[in-house]
């Protein structure tokens, strides 16, 4: 397992800080210059991700033409905290994994700001969108590049503290806001193994930072090891909406779409991912956190799969896939050597069609006037031709359609989960079939079939600040394969994750993808059958089976979250106010009027007349006067 | 032989250090030339010439402070430096020159107080004619003329020359002069206030009798001690204390007075009876000159006393001093919650501040006791001195500018909803007091952490858990306020908030920045505290 | 305590003495009683009426003994200084100057502020 040892960045990687400093800088000044901004304060917003995107590309080229053990650079800004014996270093960690994840987030970032243009035109508080979409950026952009856990920390806060403003920024909307409070309480769940996890590094290792923690990060006892991967996974199931805390991220959907492209689709949700493939030292060495990872995965892929198939607000199908996609991910991390690339390789196909088919529905709704309900959709594909054949490219490539993205990246995750254990495989495979099933519904019901459009609305195409962007995102949905050729991405990240031996598996890989495609057809016909077929009522019918009405509920997430925590927890507080007006109030009042008691009867000795005054400083000067004598002399 | 052959045999012309005394005779000198301007200069042009005068002379004493303090020699392997002066009665060495240096800018901040003129419609906030009955016609006569006594800046000077003489004296005898030239303009100045002259003048009376009083005990103290060392000399009576050649009545007698004398100057239990009724009755500005440097300059004298000259004797007089600090921490902090005037609470915070004072006095780490980065009790005590001063001289000078029709509004029930009538004078009120209750990343903060600190380290753990306590009752009626000014909605027509020139907006501006600067970087100022070193004997 | 003996003894005598005088002139002298022997005794003028609660009496006494105690003190370093003149040379005559020059100031004060003046 590699050891975090990066060398001090110079020529072009001293410019790292400008990536994060040109969001950051963006945000500021769209924030702090008010209405003044708002002629132009789009354009700068898009300007600062382009440039930020620019410089990491170019360090991107700079990082492919050095050797592969000559990968990792460190730039160091300052010193943060500096307290007895802990030490933090404000520094940046630009090596392949940072360098992959920098190219994601300004590169979609940048195209999601460009839609964003032509999405929020209408919006009179556009200027201020985009002031929180850099802040999100610059967050997003501090968190992979850091070099230390509690740096990364204050990305984590960062992204967390964007994702609230933008979920909540229709905040006229009570369903927005309440919805933003969710996604911060159960946030917060996730923050809590997050912090509790650092101080735990710190009081274990003496030190947060990456290369002193991988250093030596097999000293410790595997209980340590063990707890360390349980606190670190349970933050990156609050940040990446796995099981048990999904919850948040359906309701997450009440943000702008472009918010729902940028940060519930394609980069911020994914940060459990990085977290716990940077992490890798620890997890290494950790076999029962592993363990968990590879369970958390596997669960959230079906649930995420199976709430999707329940949905008709489009938005929220498209949540539960997301959930289910980085389930996948997820459990590709928690097979550890063998399955870290291949988590980031779907993180990075998932990011590219998942961002165009939320955008894609963003420019759906745009030309339906804002309606999320699928059963009010049908027959787009000729009113909004660009964005149909965009949207279908995502949805090739999301069901693994042989050749396009998703295929090779969601193929490598079903054999590694088949050559870890036979459950983790099923698991994945009985997902890919789901997935195959509501992508299949979801485009049906959109694209296909009878107009079934609400009176005055009519489809058109969107403009071209918005479909350019989709045509990118088309492409690289498509062709975000080639990053497998040769086995590229494995090589590219072992120094980061290192490289797992290879061996023959027990089925050829071949047997292994004409399964995984016959499974997925099953799913696409299954779908035609049921939805394809038949004719989409405009309303969603009420006589279903338990399964549809437990997917429509989110499978009850809410309902155990509810029963488990929110009903005892009043409880509890509630007995806690309780406890606290009389018994903890009752003390500190008692004590606040004894001593009002006591200053009320000492005060009457101040008399004002000087007679009393100085016989007082009689008296203290005899008991002064005897009291010395007495100590000393007795 | 003739008497006269004797004297010729025996007399010399005794040496004095000029250059090394320049502080103080810049001080005496520019009091005396205030004296002659009052005496010679048309009454028109007086306010002028004797505010510039003392601004002049109190920067002139500065300056020359930092020049004595940059050339003094090192003695006592380099964990003191300085020079006895004057024969033996002055001791200049880097604890006298710290406090020459914390007087001098807080008298400087006082003097801008002090001549401030705009309150008033034009005219000082001292009264017009004192010698004018309260309201007579001839008080009303003055008024009308627009006569001012500019006699209080001589008068300040003198009391300013006096402080700087009292930490610094090195016998008895300069110490109980320096205590009366400290005290008599003091005295004086109390009575000098424009409105409600009629307290301000039972102020004084109080003050000035019970001022005698104590200093009676003190000079008693002074001959009992003479007594048994045979000498005034600090140096001497530390020999012979050390040496305890018996007679040990006379020197506990002598040092219990002496701690009486000083003790009733620094405003400790049970001799604290006066500061409150003298602090609401003085003129504002007399009252955050005398509040801020009377303190710095008494708990330096007492400082130098105890640790110099009574150093041997140090386990017999700590249980007193244990004692007087409970005392007056409880005293202070509790009495304070019944306040219902401004002026009068602050006095008794500074009651309270005294006993916290004396928690970190009692501590007695000396230079040998503390490792690397620690400092001394004296040090910590010198910090603490230096972040109450300032909060001090600017909270009182917040009370100046909140007024009525009667001039200033200084009691509580009208000061319920500043924050709304002027977010400004609350907010920086409001700081100025969580820096008097010690809430962190305030001077208080860091002032407390230093003493409690040493005080610890001296083994007085239950002096300190006691001075915790009381901080948080004293805390209480600081915040009590602030939720008074934000809270609380104005009763009748509300406070008003009078500008103020220039001058009291530069008191409270420096106060205020030296209560968040000493509270965020608190470094510069330790460090200056800890080359002060330790005393010279 | 021997050496405390001589002021002891002083003691005794001069309480002695008062004791002495008093009782000597109660038992031996004349006793004639007229108006003006009876009133108040007030440095020898006309004892003026005092007003309920003491009143107020002119400051200009006060000032008066104020000024005399300046000059009072002037005079107790003068006298040593004019003893030991010879002895001090030069240094005592600077000395004595800048003292003086100093009450000069107090001085030069009630002057020009018109404490000199009666009425």
């Amino acid at each position: 397992m590699p050891v975090v040892d990066p060398a001090a960045a110079d020529g072009v990687f001293s410019l790292l800080w400008l990536v994060i400093a040109l969001p950051a800088l963006g945000a500021a000044v769209l924030l702090l210059g008010g209405r003044r901004t708002d002629a132009w304060g789009h354009l700068l917003g898009v300007a600062t991700v382009a440039g930020s995107f620019v410089l990491s590309l170019v360090a991107f080229v700079g990082l492919l033409g050095r050797g592969a053990d000559d990968r990792a650079f460190t730039q160091h800004l300052y010193t943060w905290i500096e307290a007895g014996g802990f030490r933090v270093e404000a520094s940046l960690l630009y090596d392949p994994l940072s360098a992959l994840f920098l190219l994601l987030i300004t590169g979609v970032g940048a195209l999601i700001h460009l839609y964003s243009v032509g999405y929020m035109a209408h919006d009179p508080r556009r200027r201020r969108f985009f002031a929180y979409l850099n802040l999100f950026v610059a967050a997003m952009l501090v968190l992979v590049l850091a070099d230390d856990y509690v740096v990364l920390f204050l990305g984590w806060e960062g992204v967390g503290l964007a994702s609230y403003l933008l979920i909540g920024f229709w905040q006229h909307k009570p369903s927005a806001a309440v919805a933003a409070k969710k996604a911060f309480v159960v946030n917060r769940v996730g923050d809590l193994g997050m912090a509790l996890g650092i101080m735990l590094m710190f009081a274990t290792f003496g030190s947060t930072a990456f290369a002193e923690v991988s250093r030596v990060a097999t000293e410790a006892t595997d209980g340590v090891l063990t707890a360390l991967g349980l606190l670190l996974l349970l933050a990156a199931c609050g940040k990446s909406a796995q099981v048990p805390l999904q919850s948040w991220l359906l309701d997450a959907m009440e943000g702008p779409t472009p918010v729902s492209a940028l940060i519930h689709a394609a980069t911020m949700v994914t940060a459990g991912v990085y977290l716990v493939v940077r992490s890798n030292f620890i997890y290494e060495n950790a076999p029962v956190a592993q363990t968990a990872v590879v369970v958390v995965g596997a669960v959230t892929l079906l649930w995420g799969a199976v709430i999707g198939c329940a949905k008709d607000d489009i938005k929220k199908a498209l949540a539960g896939s997301t959930m289910s996609q980085i389930g996948y991910m997820m459990l590709a991390a928690g097979l550890g050597v063998a399955g870290y690339a291949f988590a980031i390789f779907h993180l990075l196909t998932h990011g590219f069609f998942k961002a165009n088919m939320f955008l894609g529905a963003g420019s759906v709704m745009h030309g339906m006037d804002d309606d999320v309900d699928m059963r009010h959709y049908g027959a787009l594909q000729k009113a909004m031709p660009v964005t149909f054949l965009t949207f279908a490219m995502g949805y090739l490539a999301i069901i693994g359609f042989p050749g396009f993205s998703g295929f090779w990246s969601k193929d490598k995750i079903i054999e590694a989960g088949f050559e870890d254990n036979l459950v983790a495989g099923l698991a994945a495979l009985l997902g890919a079939g789901i997935t195959a099933f509501y992508m299949t519904r979801l485009m049906l019901m959109t694209f296909f079939g009878e107009k079934r459009w609400e009176k005055g609305v009519h489809p058109h195409e969107s403009p071209k600040v918005m479909t350019v962007p989709l045509i990118v995102l088309a492409a690289l949905s498509v062709l975000g394969g080639v990053m497998l050729l040769g086995d590229w991405i494995v090589g590219f990240l072992a120094p980061v994750v290192g490289e797992a031996e290879h061996h023959t598996p027990a089925v050829p890989p071949i047997v292994m993808t004409l399964v995984v495609v016959a499974v997925v057809a099953v799913g696409v016909a299954t779908a035609w059958l049921l939805v394809g077929r038949r004719e989409v009522p405009r309303t969603a019918p009420q006589r279903v089976s338990v399964f549809t009405r437990a997917a429509r509920a989110d499978l009850y997430g809410d309902a155990i979250n509810e029963a488990l925590f929110m009903r005892p927890g009043d409880r509890f507080v509630g007995d806690l106010v309780t406890f606290d007006n009389a018994g903890v109030d009752g003390a500190v009042n008692g004590t606040a009027a004894a001593f009002g008691g006591m200053s009320g009867r000492m005060r009457r000795w101040q008399n004002g007349f000087v007679r009393s005054y100085a016989l007082s400083v009689l008296v203290g000067a005899l008991v002064v006067l005897v009291a010395m004598l007495a100590v000393n002399l007795a | 032989m003739s008497s006269a052959a004797v004297l010729a045999a025996e007399f010399q012309a005794p040496s004095f250090e000029y250059s090394l005394l320049s502080p103080l005779l810049v001080i005496f000198g520019v009091a005396i030339t205030g004296v002659l301007v009052e005496a010679f200069a048309p009454r028109g042009s007086r306010y002028l010439l004797q505010a510039v005068l003392a601004v002049l002379g109190v920067v002139g004493a500065l300056v020359a402070t930092v020049i004595v303090g940059l050339n003094l020699v090192s003695r006592g392997g380099g964990t003191a430096h300085g020079s006895i002066a004057a024969e033996g009665a002055i001791a200049v060495d880097g604890p006298s020159i710290f406090i020459w240096g914390t007087v001098l800018v807080l008298s400087l901040v006082s003097v801008l107080l002090f001549a401030e003129r705009r309150l008033e419609g034009g005219v000082l906030s001292f009264a017009g004619q004192a010698a004018a009955l309260p309201g007579t016609e001839a008080e009303r006569e003055a008024s009308t003329r627009g006569l001012e006594h500019t006699e209080v800046f001589p008068l300040m000077m003198f009391a300013v020359g006096g402080m700087m003489l009292f930490p610094a004296s090195n016998d008895l005898l300069t110490m109980f002069v320096a205590l009366e030239v400290l005290s008599l303009p003091l005295y004086l100045l109390c009575g000098l206030a424009r409105r409600r002259r009629l307290l301000s003048q039972e102020a004084a009376l109080k003050y000035f009798m019970l001022g005698a009083f104590s200093s009676g005990f003190f000079i008693y103290g002074i001959a009992l001690v003479y007594g048994y060392a045979g000498s005034m000399n600090f140096a001497a009576i530390s020999a012979a204390v050390s040496g305890r050649a018996g007679g040990e009545g006379l020197l506990l007698g002598g040092i219990a007075l002496l701690a009486v004398g000083m003790m009733f100057k620094v405003g400790a239990a049970p001799f604290h009876a006066w500061t409150p009724d003298v602090y609401q009755g003085a003129p504002t500005a007399v009252t955050a000159f005398m509040a801020a440097c009377t303190k710095v300059a008494a708990f330096g004298a007492l400082l130098r006393l105890f640790y110099v000259a009574f150093g041997g004797a140090r386990w017999d007089w700590t249980p007193m001093v244990w004692v007087i600090a409970i005392l007056t921490m409880v005293v202070g902090s509790v009495l304070a919650l019944s306040q219902t005037d401004v002026k009068r609470m602050l006095a008794y915070s500074s009651i309270a501040h005294a006993g916290f004072l004396l928690t970190g006095f009692v501590g007695a780490q000396q230079v040998a006791d503390v490792g690397i980065g620690e400092i001394t009790s004296l040090q910590a005590v010198l910090f603490y001195l230096v972040t109450y001063g300032f909060t001090t001289v600017a909270a009182f000078a917040v009370v100046t500018v909140v007024r009525d029709a009667g001039g200033e509004a200084t009691h509580l029930s009208r000061w319920s909803g500043l924050g709304k009538e002027s977010p400004v004078v609350a907010g920086v009120f409001a700081v100025l007091l969580l820096g008097m209750a010690g809430i962190p990343l305030t001077s208080g903060f860091t002032g407390k952490w230093a003493v409690f600190t040493t005080a610890l380290a001296g083994g007085a753990w239950p002096l300190v858990v006691t001075a915790v306590l009381f901080s948080v009752v004293a805390a209480f009626f600081y915040v009590r306020v602030i939720v008074l000014m934000y809270f609380s909605d104005p009763v009748g027509e509300g406070p008003t908030v009078a500008t103020p020139s220039i001058l009291t907006t530069i008191v409270i501006a420096v106060g205020f920045a030296a209560t968040l600067a000493l509270g965020v970087v608190p470094g510069p100022v330790l460090d200056l505290a800890a080359a002060a070193g330790e005393f010279i004997r | 305590m021997e050496l405390y003996m001589p002021v002891v003894a002083l003691g005794i005598i001069a309480t002695g003495f008062a004791v002495f005088s008093i009782v000597m002139s109660a038992v031996v002298g004349p006793k004639r009683y007229n108006r003006a022997k009876l009133d108040s005794y007030e440095c020898g003028i006309e004892p003026t009426p005092q007003p309920v609660g003491g009143g107020r009496f002119p400051v200009k006494y006060y000032i008066t003994a104020m000024l005399f105690i300046v000059f009072d003190i002037e005079i107790i370093f003068l006298y040593p200084w004019a003893v030991a003149f010879d002895n001090m040379a030069v240094f005592g005559l600077v000395e004595m100057i800048l003292f003086i020059l100093t009450v000069f100031v107090a001085y030069a004060y009630v002057w020009r502020r018109g404490g000199l003046e009666w009425d």
